[in-house]
C-alpha cells in the first residue's frame, strides 16, 4: 500500500489548456474584430 | 476568509488565466460608448447624461481600489474576485431592470455605483497574487492581466453592438443586452474565482512543485507606511503624467487625425479615422504585455525613462512634423499609446521592487487615484485648448500645438519624478516577525 508521498502529482496540463482556451477564445474574437476595423485606416 | 493556498504541484500558469477572466470582463467598461446612442434615443437623454453611468463607474473604480486594497490583501484574491463578480454582474442586472422600466437612475446606480465597485476590486484582485507566483517575471505576469483590461473592450464592443442589433435598440433591447452581459460575465469570471490560488510559503512547499513561488524576501513595506514615503508620491506623479499624455491622444484620436490632414492632398475619412482609433487600441494592448515584459529585462526605472523620455520626443515629432507625414503621425501616436498601456502594466512590478510583495495590491490600489486625476486632466487639456484655438480662428494641426507642448512638459515632470525614485528608507520596513505572523495567519486554513 502506497502512502501520499509516493503518489505522483496530478497532471494539470488539461486544466491549463482549458483555462487558457476559456480566456483566449473571446480574446481572439476581439482581436479579429479589431483587425477588421483597423484595416479601414488603409482602405477607408 | 482565508486566501486559497495552492495544493502541492499546483501550476502557476493557472493563475494568469484566472486573472484574465476577471480583467477581460471588467475591461468592458471602455465599451460603454456602444450604449450611449440607444440610451439617448430610448430614454430621451442628453450626451452628458448618458455618460453618467460610465463616469461614476470610473470614479468608483478609483475609490474602491484605493479603499478596498487592504481588504483584498487581508481576504485574498478569491474573496476579491467573488466580490468583483457579484458587483459587476449585479450592476448589469440592476441596469437591465432600469432600462426595462425606463428608470435611468437605476442604470446609474447599477452600472455606475455597484458595477464600479466591481471594477475597482476586480482590477487589483490578481495583482498581488501574480507577483507572488512570478517573482522572476513580475512585469510579464501583471502585464498579462492588465492587458486583459485593455482587451475587454475589444470583445464587449462588437459583441454588444451585435446584441443591440438582434434585440433592438429600444429600452427592451438594451435591457436584454444588459441581462445577457450580466449573466455571461458571471459565468466567465467564475473561472477566476475557482482557479486562483496563493502560493504556499517556503518550508510548507512540496518539493514536486517546481513552479512554486518562494516566500516573501527582501524589503517589505505596509500600505499605510508606503503612502508616507516620497517614493510612493514620485510614482504617483510618474503614473499620472504618463496616463495624462496617453489620454491626450486617445480622447480625441479620431478628430485629431482628421484635423491634422484636413488641409492636405490626402484628407482622412471618417471610416479611416475609426480604423486609426482601433489601431491605437491594439498598440495600447500590445504595450501592456510587451513593455511590461521588457521591464523584467531592463529594469523598471529604465523602462519608465523610455515611456516618459521617448514619449516626449514622440510628442515633439508630431508637433513639428506630424502634419507633413501621415506615417510619421500614425507611428508616433502608436508608440505613445503603447507607452500609455505599458505604464499601467509595469507599475505593479515597480511597486513590488520598491515596497515588496507584502501589501503590493493595496499599495497599487492607492496609486490608482493618479489614474482618476489623469482621466480628468488629459481630456480637459486637449479639449479646452482645441476649443479655444478654434474660437481664435485656428484650424488643422495648429489646434493641438499648445496641447502637445503641455504634454511634453508633463512627461518631463514625470521623467524627473522617476529619476527621484530611490530605495525606501529602512525605517518604513516592517519587522520580519510581523510579516511572518501575517503570512502564517493567512495560510492557516486549507484551500
Amino acid at each position: 500500500m502506497s502512502n501520499d508521498s509516493s503518489q505522483s502529482p496530478p497532471d494539470r496540463r488539461p486544466l491549463i489548456a482549458f483555462a487558457w482556451l476559456w480566456v483566449g477564445a473571446p480574446l481572439v474574437y476581439g482581436l479579429y474584430e479589431l483587425i477588421l476595423k483597423a484595416k479601414q485606416l488603409f482602405t477607408g | 476568509m482565508s486566501p486559497p493556498v495552492a495544493p502541492p504541484a499546483w501550476s502557476r500558469w493557472l493563475v494568469p488565466p484566472a486573472a484574465l477572466s476577471v480583467h477581460l470582463s471588467i475591461g468592458q467598461a471602455y465599451a460603454w460608448s456602444v450604449f450611449k446612442p440607444p440610451l439617448e434615443s430610448s430614454l430621451n437623454l442628453s450626451g452628458t447624461q448618458s455618460a453618467l453611468p460610465f463616469q461614476l463607474a470610473i470614479v468608483m473604480l478609483g475609490l474602491s481600489a484605493a479603499f478596498g486594497g487592504t481588504l483584498v490583501e487581508r481576504n485574498g484574491p478569491r474573496w476579491a474576485m467573488t466580490v468583483a463578480l457579484i458587483c459587476f454582474s449585479s450592476g448589469f442586472l440592476i441596469s437591465a431592470l432600469g432600462a426595462e422600466t425606463k428608470q435611468f437612475w437605476l442604470i446609474v446606480l447599477g452600472y455606475g455605483f455597484v458595477g464600479g465597485i466591481g471594477l475597482g476590486i476586480g482590477y487589483i484582485s490578481p495583482v498581488s497574487t501574480l507577483i507572488k507566483w512570478f517573482p522572476d517575471r513580475p512585469g510579464m505576469a501583471t502585464g498579462i492581466a492588465i492587458m486583459g483590461f485593455g482587451g475587454g473592450a475589444l470583445i464587449a464592443s462588437p459583441w454588444s453592438a451585435q446584441m443591440l442589433k438582434s434585440f433592438g435598440s429600444d429600452n427592451t433591447g438594451i435591457a436584454q443586452t444588459f441581462l445577457v452581459l450580466g449573466l455571461s460575465y458571471a459565468v466567465f469570471m467564475t473561472l477566476g474565482v475557482l482557479l486562483v490560488r496563493v502560493p504556499r510559503v517556503e518550508g510548507s512547499q512540496d518539493p514536486a512543485n517546481t513552479a512554486g513561488a518562494p516566500a516573501l524576501t527582501g524589503v517589505q513595506v505596509s500600505a499605510n507606511s508606503a503612502v508616507r514615503t516620497p517614493q510612493f508620491w514620485c510614482l504617483w506623479v510618474v503614473l499620472c503624467m504618463n496616463v495624462t499624455a496617453g489620454i491626450g491622444i486617445l480622447e480625441k484620436a479620431a478628430p485629431m487625425i482628421t484635423d491634422f490632414f484636413a488641409d492636405t492632398s490626402t484628407p482622412v475619412s471618417v471610416s479611416a479615422a475609426a480604423g486609426f482609433v482601433a489601431l491605437l487600441s491594439a498598440a495600447n494592448m500590445a504595450g501592456r504585455i510587451g513593455w511590461s515584459s521588457t521591464s523584467d529585462l531592463i529594469g523598471r526605472k529604465n523602462i519608465y525613462r523610455v515611456y516618459l523620455g521617448v514619449g516626449a520626443v514622440m510628442y515633439a515629432l508630431i508637433a513639428l512634423f506630424g502634419d507633413s507625414s501621415k506615417p510619421l503621425f500614425i507611428l508616433c501616436a502608436l508608440v505613445i499609446l503603447s507607452f500609455y498601456g505599458g505604464g499601467f502594466a509595469t507599475v505593479p512590478a515597480y511597486l513590488k521592487d520598491l515596497f515588496g510583495t507584502y501589501q503590493v495590491g493595496a499599495i497599487h490600489g492607492r496609486l490608482l487615484t493618479a489614474w482618476s486625476l489623469a482621466g480628468v486632466l488629459g481630456p480637459l487639456i486637449v479639449n479646452w485648448i482645441a476649443d479655444h484655438q478654434k474660437d481664435a480662428g485656428k484650424h488643422g494641426a495648429s489646434l493641438y500645438d499648445t496641447s502637445f507642448i503641455i504634454m511634453i512638459g508633463l512627461l518631463v515632470i514625470g521623467f524627473v519624478a522617476n529619476e527621484l525614485v530611490r530605495p525606501v528608507d529602512a525605517r518604513h520596513h516592517i519587522p520580519a516577525q510581523r510579516e511572518a505572523a501575517d503570512v502564517e495567519r493567512q495560510q492557516s486554513e486549507p484551500a
